[in-house]
């Protein structure tokens, strides 16, 4: 028997050993060579030598500041859209899905079998000035012929919304999924009825505080958004959302929501795809910065040193993240 | 989005509950008509735009209806060895990175060990860093292993279809971990039990029960790695050089003028997933059918 034991102990060590070894050297090692490259001083004509130049760090981070800010409110922004947008999706599937259900998980994560990169240049056919969204608009003169999508932070937080609107959908799914139905049943039996009066308020304020966020972030003013936000915040919170709802549901999908904001908003941050082609100058997000000055400008210090910045901006956001809301099985 | 059904109707219906029903009964679904197309409309517009003869140099603008571009799906210069590398990478990032997950996967759930929390940890961290961080690590360490001793020389730089393989594989570890792991967790023990009962030794039973049982787990790992590694170009555009793959291809084609084959090539790839996952999942329900009816049998 003791050769059994010896083989319970090693087996573990041996069916991991392959796989963590692939991660220490492509993952672990390689944070730690960028941390070394963010201390060279040099270029790449004369060669770089590690200075432990910790300067670069204060420096590259007032000097990128607006870029980081950018990334963190677009991303921060995409992630509470999406959530907007993929609740109502996932709860309409989880509870009103019935024999359509499969169908609609399959159209949730049909973008997939499709390249980002062509996605992302459909939309930029969708939103062009005269396309499929502003043509129409145009014609029927709603907005003003010079009126511009493509090119403005509008379409940089729409694309990124689009592209991890699965990525949210999804966990909310499986966790709305999960509720015992009983203790809605139980709820609406203990007189949980509708959200009213409160639901208006609560509704009326989130409503038109996102709106104002948002058309302030995307460059239409405090109104254009802030209104429709208020009236839309008004109509849900004051008949669309119940007592048990409140109480029961939305809780219980807590997890939910923790995993798909964080799939959501890391990629999120550091996205610079949507930035480059849908945005303009001056919506360029800190991805753009990171890829243009390690594959253009060959300034891998300063990349370097972003990019560790990044990564561990992420790292304790994320730990404080998982603290606050505490989750025990994160994979 | 309220869950109030009124299980006895009452005399008189508020206004409010009248709104409430409608809401249920008429504004989600139109919601999820309405969201379901936005999810799909970038799709339908690739396809259609394959369709396309544009005026101009990119596939950006509507010109007429055409089906040059089909007849010719890889007839643009560069394009053919862009997709070539593409399912290279793919085929051999998803090969590794299967059997490497699958492994951690099977100590993770099936073994008590010490450092399990590191493991954990380990597991999550490349899905919790942005991909720009990943392929500029890699960068780095790539450019700096020129100094090390012991890497021969030309494995790691300059970057190549090899660099491009090794960080693919990286990135998909952890996927096919999460994945096979969610299958295991239900994982019916008592058949195993009951081979070695039978007189199976380890290796008899994982082969002949164990790995029968998971192997639809894998093989919605590896269908998942697959799809993210063809599909990379964040990590790859790091790791690549001179190296051409689709996704590059795509991205630089968008700099030079999209052409139509790009899209021809997209709806092929969007069309062979589509009828892939269509047949696993028709394999699982077979296979869930042979438990069931193996199991009422019983």
């Amino acid at each position: 028997m003791r050769r059994a034991i010896n083989f319970r102990s090693i087996a573990p060590y041996a069916l991991l050993a392959p796989g963590l070894i692939w991660l220490a050297v492509f993952f672990v090692y390689p944070a730690i060579q960028m941390f070394l490259v963010s201390l060279w001083t040099g270029n790449v004509q004369e060669g770089f030598t590690q200075t432990w130049n910790w300067s670069i760090y204060p420096t590259a981070l007032s000097e990128y500041w607006p870029w980081f800010q950018r990334s963190v409110i677009y991303g921060g922004l995409a992630t509470i859209l999406a959530f907007a947008l993929g609740f109502p999706l996932a709860y309409a599937i989880a509870f009103r899905g019935g024999a359509y259900k499969n169908l609609l998980l399959f159209m949730v994560i049909a973008p997939f079998f499709t390249s980002f990169l062509l996605r992302t240049i459909s939309w930029k056919i969708i939103l062009s000035d005269d396309g499929l969204v502003l043509g129409p608009l145009k014609t029927i003169g709603i907005i003003p012929a010079d009126f511009q999508l493509l090119g403005t932070p509008a379409a940089v937080i729409a694309g990124i919304t689009y592209n991890f609107l699965p990525f949210m959908t999804l966990p909310l799914y499986v966790a709305l999924e999960k509720i015992d139905r009983r203790l809605l049943e139980a709820a609406e039996d203990l007189y949980a009825g509708p959200w009213r009066p409160r639901g208006t308020i609560v509704g009326a304020v989130i409503g038109a505080a996102l709106g104002i966020v948002v058309g302030v972030v995307m460059g239409y003013g405090p109104l254009v958004l802030g209104i429709p936000g208020l009236i839309l915040g008004i109509v849900v919170g004051t008949w669309m959302v119940s007592e048990a709802f409140i109480r029961v549901t939305l809780p219980l999908s807590l997890p939910g929501i923790f995993a798909g904001s964080l799939l959501v908003f890391i990629p999120a941050v550091g996205d610079y795809i949507n930035a480059e082609l849908l945005g303009n100058p001056q919506s360029l997000m800190i991805g753009n910065v990171i890829q243009a000055r390690y594959l253009k400008v060959t300034d891998y210090p300063t990349a370097s040193a972003l990019s560790f910045i990044l990564m561990a901006a992420i790292l304790v956001g994320l730990l404080i993240y998982i603290r606050l809301l505490g989750t025990k099985d994160l994979v | 989005m309220a869950v109030m059904t009124a299980t006895a109707p009452p005399e008189h219906v508020s206004f409010g509950t009248r709104v409430h029903r409608f809401a249920d009964k008429w504004l989600l679904p139109i919601y999820v008509a309405g969201v379901t197309l936005y999810l799909i409309l970038p799709v339908a517009v690739m396809i259609l735009f394959s369709f396309n003869d544009p005026a101009g140099r990119s596939n950006l603008q509507w010109g007429e209806f055409s089906i040059a571009a089909w007849l010719d799906p890889l007839g643009r210069p560069g394009l053919p060895e862009a997709v070539r590398n593409s399912l290279v990478v793919a085929f051999v990032a998803t090969i590794f990175a299967t059997i490497l997950g699958t492994l951690i996967a099977l100590a993770l759930v099936r073994y008590d060990f010490r450092g399990r929390g590191t493991t954990n940890i380990l597991i999550f961290l490349p899905m919790s860093t942005p991909e720009i961080v990943l392929g500029a690590s890699l960068l780095t360490t790539f450019i700096a292993s020129v100094d090390l001793p012991f890497i021969p020389d030309g494995l790691v730089y300059p970057l190549s279809i090899v660099t491009i393989i090794l960080a693919h594989i990286m990135f998909c570890i952890s996927f096919v971990v999460v994945t096979v792991k969610a299958r295991l967790q239900g994982f019916p023990r008592h058949l195993e039990e009951a081979a070695m009962d039978l007189g199976a030794n380890e290796w008899t039973t994982f082969w002949k029960v164990t790995f029968p049982l998971i192997l639809p787990g894998i093989a919605a790992a590896g269908l998942l790695a697959f799809s993210l590694s063809i599909d990379d170009y964040v990590i790859t555009s790091f790791t690549a050089g001179q190296t051409q793959t689709f996704p590059l291809y795509i991205y630089g084609s968008q700099l030079r003028g999209i052409p139509v084959q790009v899209n021809v090539v997209g709806t092929i790839i969007f069309v062979v997933a589509v009828g892939f996952v269509l047949l696993t999942t028709l394999w699982q329900r077979r296979v869930a059918g042979q438990d069931y009816r193996a199991s009422t049998a019983a």
